[in-house]
């Protein structure tokens, strides 16, 4: 029984879009080890940091990944906008955290339909993908764009949204959450859909701390790790923020903790919008950015990014590093896979929501 | 055997994008652009697809990768880029890891434009694609289908990395 076999998966898998190889060691249907191969979509993004200066990089930043694109751009201007000392205008904020939690839940959506592609639940990746639709069309109203916005900029946003959009938006959410609750009933009742996911991928309280995992992933088996929490930009100005945790810390209560962050987020962006204040929108930053560096974190929809500055006086930085949710996340992923069935390995690997993208950039 | 060239199934790969063409990718399939309803399917399997959707640049891993995926795939076959990436490298152009467009490595057929690229594009794109796909299936038949060649970006291909031309790490690369 000790013969061990090596499968590869990947880089090009149905189950996820973007490339990343496993080598699985397996003991008869059993995996013992993964073992990551990086690398396959690494760019060396944050080395142009030196040839773009530091206005132009914001489109760069926010190519880190095309799924959380504005969290990107939000990030790098939260920190240039430290190290500057720029002043944000009010209504900015609350409208960079609007298209933010909006970015969530579209993340989220697309989530959900990867899932449930990936048991096999081909009506129910439609629907979700159907629903995401909603949002990328605010996001086309508003912006332009569909995934990539190019609206976040230093010292605050690009386009205003007038106050009858955004009543509009609020009403758009509404239709969104009527078509959701059907599919949600589905996803968290049906007895196919538990099959699949109780008890896949468990991980403890304990051992998700001493991974420091972060986003749903950490806050599926209790962790408190929730950066919104500390109320940064608008998210100072909401009357009470509770994270969404569930103590199971498998992939049914990974998939709990995403859906209930839907309707969560669709709460704050309601609140955010009764609450706006009028004003400017940009704040043009002058002069370049100053000799020494800063340090900012961003709730991104798979978790905590943290993105670092670093200025020397000229308008090219001098460093840019940003550290991705899923960098952090793949230590647990190896964690769960140790002891999976091999035909669980796809659900795993889904349950973490990995961006590649964002871990190689 | 033209009601076959209509229906074309499609693999994607994930050169090294940001993942915003891939999800629109995967949303051209989905119910607002249902690009099923035209007999396009998306297949996780290159031996039976007619139609390899590139998104994003080449970096020097994932040569060899690209390539496996086009000579496993059987002809006649059509290759699209799909965003500014794909094309010509975009964005990450002067990045250190990226060597240029796909055309690099493999014989590009449809070249389309966005970042990122939108559902419309790439449905039209596919639709150039079938266009191809029924001329190259023809010169099959005809037995006078030629191999295409990659020269057509000669000068991304002379761009020297690490001592050694695009070109040259195109062809040397193997999967291990």
């Amino acid at each position: 029984m000790s013969n061990k076999t090596v499968i590869p998966f990947g880089p090009q898998h149905p189950v996820l879009p973007e490339p990343i190889h496993l080598d699985l060691v397996l003991e008869d249907e059993k995996v013992v080890q993964a073992v990551p191969q990086l690398g396959f979509i690494h760019r060396g993004l944050e080395k142009i940091v030196e040839k773009r200066d530091y206005l132009h990089f914001v489109y760069v930043a926010e190519r880190i990944c095309g799924i959380c694109s504005f969290g990107h751009s939000l990030g790098y201007s939260q920190a240039v906008e430290g190290l500057m000392g720029v002043e944000v205008p009010e209504r900015a904020e609350y409208l960079r955290d609007i298209w933010q939690e909006l970015s969530r839940i579209h993340s989220h959506l697309l989530w959900l339909g990867l899932l449930a592609d990936g048991f096999g639940y081909e009506n129910l990746f439609q629907q979700a993908w159907r629903l995401r639709e909603i949002v990328l069309n605010i996001f086309e109203k508003t912006t332009g764009g569909r995934v990539i916005l190019s609206v976040c900029n230093i010292g605050g946003v690009n386009r205003d949204i007038d106050n009858d959009e955004l009543r509009a938006i609020c009403d758009d959410l509404d239709k969104l959450l009527d078509g959701y609750k059907p599919i949600t009933e589905t996803f968290l009742d049906d007895a196919s859909v538990h099959s699949r996911l109780d008890g896949v991928g468990y991980l403890s309280k304990e051992e998700a701390e001493d991974l420091s995992l972060v986003g749903p992933f950490g806050r599926a088996s209790g962790l408190d790790n929730d950066i919104r929490s500390i109320g940064m930009g608008a998210y100072g100005k909401l009357a009470a923020f509770e994270p969404q945790l569930s103590n199971i810390g498998d992939g049914y209560a990974r998939t709990e903790v995403r859906i209930n962050e839907v309707v969560q987020s669709v709460q704050i962006i309601k609140e955010l919008v009764s609450k706006i204040p009028d004003g400017p929108v940009y704040n043009k930053p002058k002069g370049n950015p100053p000799e020494g560096r800063f340090l900012t974190r961003v709730e991104q929809p798979r978790g905590e990014a943290v993105y670092y500055v670093k200025g020397n006086g000229s308008k090219f930085l001098e460093r840019f590093r940003v550290r991705t949710p899923t960098s952090q996340n793949l230590a647990g992923l190896l964690k769960i896979l140790q002891g999976c069935d091999y035909a669980d390995v796809p659900l795993n690997i889904l349950t973490i929501d990995p961006c590649i993208s964002c871990t190689e950039r | 055997m033209s009601s076959t060239g209509k229906s074309p199934w499609i693999v994607h790969y994930d050169g090294s994008s940001c993942n915003g063409c891939d999800i629109e990718v995967l949303a051209a399939t989905t119910p607002l652009y249902d690009v099923e309803r035209f007999g396009v399917v998306n297949t996780g399997n290159p031996k039976h697809a007619d139609i390899l959707l590139i998104t994003g640049s080449v970096n020097e891993q994932n040569v060899p990768v690209v390539k496996q995926i086009y000579e496993q795939m059987m002809e006649p076959k059509v290759v699209i880029a799909c965003g500014a990436c794909a094309c010509s490298g975009g964005i990450f152009r002067d990045c250190y890891n990226t060597l240029g467009g796909a055309d690099v490595v493999v014989p590009v057929d449809v070249y389309a434009p966005g970042c990122a690229i939108r559902p419309e594009t790439i449905i039209d794109a596919v639709v150039k694609g079938i266009e191809i796909l029924e001329q190259k299936r023809k010169a099959l038949k005809n037995k006078t289908l030629v191999e295409p060649d990659v020269s057509r970006m000669q000068s991304a291909r002379d761009k020297v990395v690490d001592g050694q031309t695009v070109a040259e790490i195109a062809s040397n690369s193997t999967l291990e």
